[in-house]
């Protein structure tokens, strides 16, 4: 059976032809699923259209943030509000990349990709799947990410956040070998929230240190606690490797992304460009 | 901005240029802004089909047996193309000017010899139902051993990459192993020599990356000919390639081509020509065959690998008086290029310096990776690294700068370089005094007075004695070194052959190689009005007074020249391609 | 296979046709239509040469399923200049040689086209943030950089 298109309009009448049809996949900004269509590694089977305009909407009540899954770069790009998440939105793709790729497709690319989920998951975000007909469910985004893999996981109709106080507590860094765009050779997010010069709550991300985005937690425990100083930034470094498994590929090796985290993790915490 | 530097060399130039220096509007660029530029797939056709490979998935593999009768029952599926349906199913470019043996198969047939080698040709009516048709093709491989390394490759056991050359290495005039190059005694220059730098270097593949990827589409045309457009970087190279692998008559072919986008030396090995025509011959109709940005980046040919040793011999007051030299071609599974590359390397060494002893052996070896191909100054940019990095770490060891060293051991106009041409045009040490001008590096003064135009020649001219050895001989059984055999008197411009070479490709029913020019022997010019340049002692310090000019150091000597007078028997003739000389 | 119709305009003039489910508006435009203004690169949104506006927004036509173009606007860099005369960025790019091989230009161009459409005057950094979805091989981007600013310079450019 070639490519056959379906379109839905509602994200439940999306979801139910998605449980109804292992095969099929859901086509929201296009860069992933039309590489593997181009490429050849998708031959048949039905792809999703959700035409919902709910699924593109951004939703922002206070500090509450929910992004539909459709929501593109750029979208978050012409939002004030959501300013802290623009270094995250900006480091996807250039220009055009932007105005295609979509919140929900970031969750489900691959490693070295998938920059913008790692500042989700330092935000701890709650994924909004829907299994069927019926109401979505929220599920944490590690544990998302934990499943990703697997198939039948749902239809993703939108991504919650809570944004911190201040803007500048979530830090983003993407390092890649061409600028002012190129594929990660990793990135990283930190949520540093701040009370009394010392830092309270962190949460600390990695983009292609693994399969997927991961927490760091050894580098938020060494962060909890403690003043931003050179002995606090010292003891990041000796721990921010643990945990990770970096690939080789293309851009580097796993010897040079465990070389270079600390280094970048460091100058992070320091706010040196 | 270009800067011209017109006080250089002003003798030797006629100013009046009417285009170089000064901006001129480009014919192509309307068409480029306007996206009306005609690149080979910018060409509408009815009925036109679409051409994919099933590539091997592995290093190394024979082939036991291929199933497509799926694939050739898929939807839209016109024609499925195996090896036994290209006539000629094996190829080698420089075959063109009798170079090298056939050893490339268009479709692999008994084995694979890199990952992402084609072995079937799927054409569909659209670009999609090849690509499904493609998975449907069962191919039932048993994988062997293969050999990454330059190195052990030319290992005695090691997997055989290439059939056609068993020994893993280019065969060069049906004699040795590897391109040769003798020149002064470098052995005994070592012995003298106050300091020995010795080391290794490597460059990895490169991929060219073109934003264009290699393509052709091929259509049947009137008079029993067949259109091709191409993005051939060589039109006339890919359509006599085409024309020997699919047995036609050059004249049945009409290339299109010229608006190449992007190339940069990837585009010269008719990856898709010959399939998409004989497509276009089976079916009838017009067929496109374009690489995919992967098979582009993994399966494009790349510019190969590269590992160079290179020992230099140091005199205290910093003359190089050897250079040896030994290297290695990463081919990859064929030759394509790559044996060309290393004479052009061979030719080149020992750099752009004037070294009176210089031995090279430059091998071109068989690797299970993808093949190599030409990429901007392929053969030279990678020695060319190896050399001057080696030439900062001479400087370092004699004490000296490294601008100073430079300029001390440039070559000059007049000097005979060690492939035994004299060097003319020469401009290193202009070139070295303007990056330190532009980068505020302080010359000395002795250094700022040198020029190309003088001081070179005279006994700098002088072809020395030179020792010659049977390392690398085909068939011996110990080849990689071996005593010296032979001393050749000094001022011997040609290495005698002590039997004529068999022409490769003569088994090929191409017995009488092709003309090659004629050049009168080399016979020394009698020096100049001013004196033979004698490289100054280096002085450390500026300030110090200059060296005088009394007593300087003597040319590195040569070993003592046979009694025997350099004997010429008529004029010489050799191609600087495929370097066989022939009486 | 069955196809599915499509109706869309292409630089302002209505076109129809038939496309595979699985044809990416790229391929409609080169094979279907005979547009050949963007080109083939990548395949995977790497490299830019598709580059077109739909609906006045920068997109990669490889990226782009034909079938979900139903009704929209497709321009390429066919629809840049007016008749005969060249838009000021095509005039730019020919004045400051920012074209060698050509082939990544009408992407390129497009990129421009839409930058300064929502930023006539843009800095440096947002040019090149502006065309960093585009590969050029053989410039090194400053003779690209160059023309954009200049046509920015040249005013001629309008707010779209």
């Amino acid at each position: 059976m070639p490519i056959e298109i379906r379109t839905a309009s509602t994200a439940s009448e999306a979801a139910g032809l998605l449980a109804g049809d292992r095969q099929a996949r859901l086509l929201s900004g296009g860069t992933l699923l039309m590489r593997d269509l181009n490429e050849g590694r998708l031959t048949d089977g039905v792809l999703v259209r959700l035409t919902d305009p709910a699924y593109r909407q951004i939703g922002v009540s206070g500090s509450r943030v929910e992004l539909g899954a459709g929501v593109t770069m750029a979208m978050i790009l012409k939002r004030r509000e959501l300013a802290c998440l623009h270094g995250a939105a900006r480091a996807i793709g250039g220009p055009a990349v932007r105005n295609m790729a979509t919140v929900g497709g970031n969750l489900f690319a691959e490693t070295p990709y998938g920059d913008f989920t790692v500042a989700l998951l330092a935000l701890d975000a709650q994924v909004m799947v829907l299994q069927g007909y019926g109401a979505p469910r929220a599920v944490g985004l590690e544990e998302f990410l934990a499943g990703r893999g697997r198939a039948s996981s749902g239809l993703v109709t939108a991504v919650q956040v809570t944004l911190p106080q201040n803007p500048l507590d979530l830090r983003f860094r993407k390092v890649s070998r061409v600028r002012p765009k190129g594929i990660a050779v990793l990135s990283i997010a930190a949520l540093l929230p701040t009370s009394g010069g010392r830092v309270t709550g962190a949460r600390v991300a990695y983009g292609a240190m693994a399969p997927t985005p991961i927490r760091a937690k050894a580098v938020e425990r060494a962060l909890d606690g403690k003043a931003l100083d050179a002995a606090t930034i010292a003891a990041v470094r000796a721990v921010a490797t643990e945990g990770t498994r970096p690939a080789t590929d293309a851009v580097a090796s796993d010897w040079y992304r465990r070389e270079v985290l600390p280094v970048h993790l460091a100058r992070l915490l320091s706010g040196q460009e | 901005m270009l800067e011209f530097r017109k006080d250089l060399f002003a003798a030797e130039r006629d100013d009046n240029l009417n285009v170089v220096g000064k901006g001129a509007q480009r014919q192509d660029m309307p068409g480029h802004v306007t996206g009306r530029s005609p690149f080979f797939d910018d060409h509408a056709f009815e009925g036109l089909l679409h051409l994919k490979v099933v590539r091997s998935p592995h290093h190394h593999a024979r082939i036991r047996h291929i199933d497509t009768s799926a694939a050739e029952r898929a939807p839209g599926v016109k024609r499925v193309l195996r090896g036994a349906d290209v006539p000629v199913n094996k190829n080698t470019l420089l075959s063109l000017i009798n170079f090298g043996k056939d050893d490339e198969p268009t479709l692999a047939v008994s084995k694979v010899s890199y990952k992402g080698e084609p072995v079937v040709a799927i054409i569909a009516e659209t670009e999609h139902q090849a690509l499904a048709a493609r998975a449907l093709v069962r191919v039932d491989y048993e994988v062997i051993p293969h050999v990454f390394d330059v190195e052990e490759a030319l290992k005695p056991g090691a997997p055989v990459v290439n059939e056609t050359y068993p020994n893993n290495y280019f065969d060069y005039h049906d004699r040795y192993d590897h391109s040769k190059l003798r020149f002064g005694d470098v052995e005994r220059a070592f012995a003298g020599a106050d300091f020995i730098v010795d080391d290794r270097y490597q460059m990895s593949p490169i991929e060219h990356a073109p934003t264009e990827t290699n393509g052709s589409i091929a259509a049947p045309e009137q008079n029993d000919r067949f259109v091709v457009h191409s993005c051939a970087q060589g039109l006339f190279f890919s359509l006599g390639t085409a024309a020997k692998i699919l047995n036609l008559e050059s004249n049945r072919l009409h290339f299109v081509g010229g608006t190449v986008g992007g190339g940069f030396g990837g585009k010269v090995d008719s990856l898709t020509e010959p399939l998409s025509i004989l497509g276009a011959m089976m079916t009838g109709q017009p067929v496109r065959y374009v690489l995919d940005r992967e098979e582009e980046m993994l399966y494009g040919s790349p510019r190969g690998a590269e590992r160079i040793y290179i020992k230099d011999g140091i005199m205290r007051d910093g003359r190089i008086v050897a250079r040896r030299i030994r290297s290695y071609f990463d081919a990859g599974a064929y030759t394509r290029l790559s044996s060309y590359a290393a004479i052009k390397c061979t030719a080149h060494l020992p750099g752009p310096y004037t070294i009176p002893n210089v031995s090279a052996d430059i091998y071109v070896a068989y690797t299970n990776r993808c093949p190599s191909t030409a990429m901007r100054g392929f053969g030279i940019t990678a020695v060319d690294f190896a050399l001057e990095v080696h030439m900062d770490k001479g400087a370092e060891a004699c004490g000296m700068d490294p601008m100073e060293f430079r300029i001390l051991n440039a070559y000059r106009d007049g000097d005979m370089k060690a492939h035994r041409r004299v060097a003319k045009n020469t401009a290193l040490i202009e070139c070295v005094q303007v990056v330190a001008d532009k980068t505020g590096w302080p010359l000395s003064d002795q250094a700022r007075r040198q020029s190309s135009l003088t001081g070179g020649g005279g006994a700098r001219a002088d072809i020395p004695a030179t020792v010659l050895d049977d390392n690398g001989r085909i068939g011996r059984p110990e080849t990689r070194t071996g005593p010296v055999t032979e001393t050749l008197p000094a001022g011997t411009m040609r290495i005698p052959m002590t039997k004529q070479p068999i022409m490769e490709g003569s088994a090929e029913a191409r017995p009488t190689p092709p003309a090659v020019p004629q050049y009168e022997p080399y016979r020394p010019t009698p020096p100049a009005n001013q004196p033979a340049y004698q490289p100054q002692p280096y002085q450390p310090t500026p300030t110090a007074p200059p060296p005088t000019q009394a007593a300087p150091p003597s040319p590195p000597s040569a070993p003592p020249p046979a009694s025997a007078p350099p004997t010429q028997h008529g004029a010489v003739r050799f191609s600087s391609v495929f370097g066989t000389r022939r009486r | 296979m069955a196809k599915v119709p499509v109706q869309f305009r292409l630089n302002g003039s209505d076109r129809a046709a038939f496309v595979a489910p699985a044809d990416n508006l790229l391929t409609l435009l080169r094979r279907g239509l005979n547009e050949f203004g963007p080109k083939y690169g990548c395949g995977q949104g790497t490299c830019g040469t598709c580059t077109v506006l739909i609906d006045g927004e920068l997109q990669l036509s490889c990226l782009t399923l034909a079938a979900t173009c139903e009704g929209r606007h497709v321009e390429t860099v066919s629809g840049m200049a007016n008749g005969p005369t060249l838009h000021p960025i095509q005039q730019a790019f020919m004045e400051h040689f920012a074209a060698q091989c050509g082939f990544c230009t009408p992407g390129m161009l497009t990129a421009a086209r839409a930058l300064l459409e929502a930023n006539p005057t843009p800095s440096r950094e947002e040019v090149i943030d502006g065309i960093s979805g585009n590969i050029c091989r053989c410039t090194g981007y400053e003779a690209i950089i160059e023309a954009i600013l200049a046509a920015a310079r040249s005013g001629q450019v309008r707010r779209a």
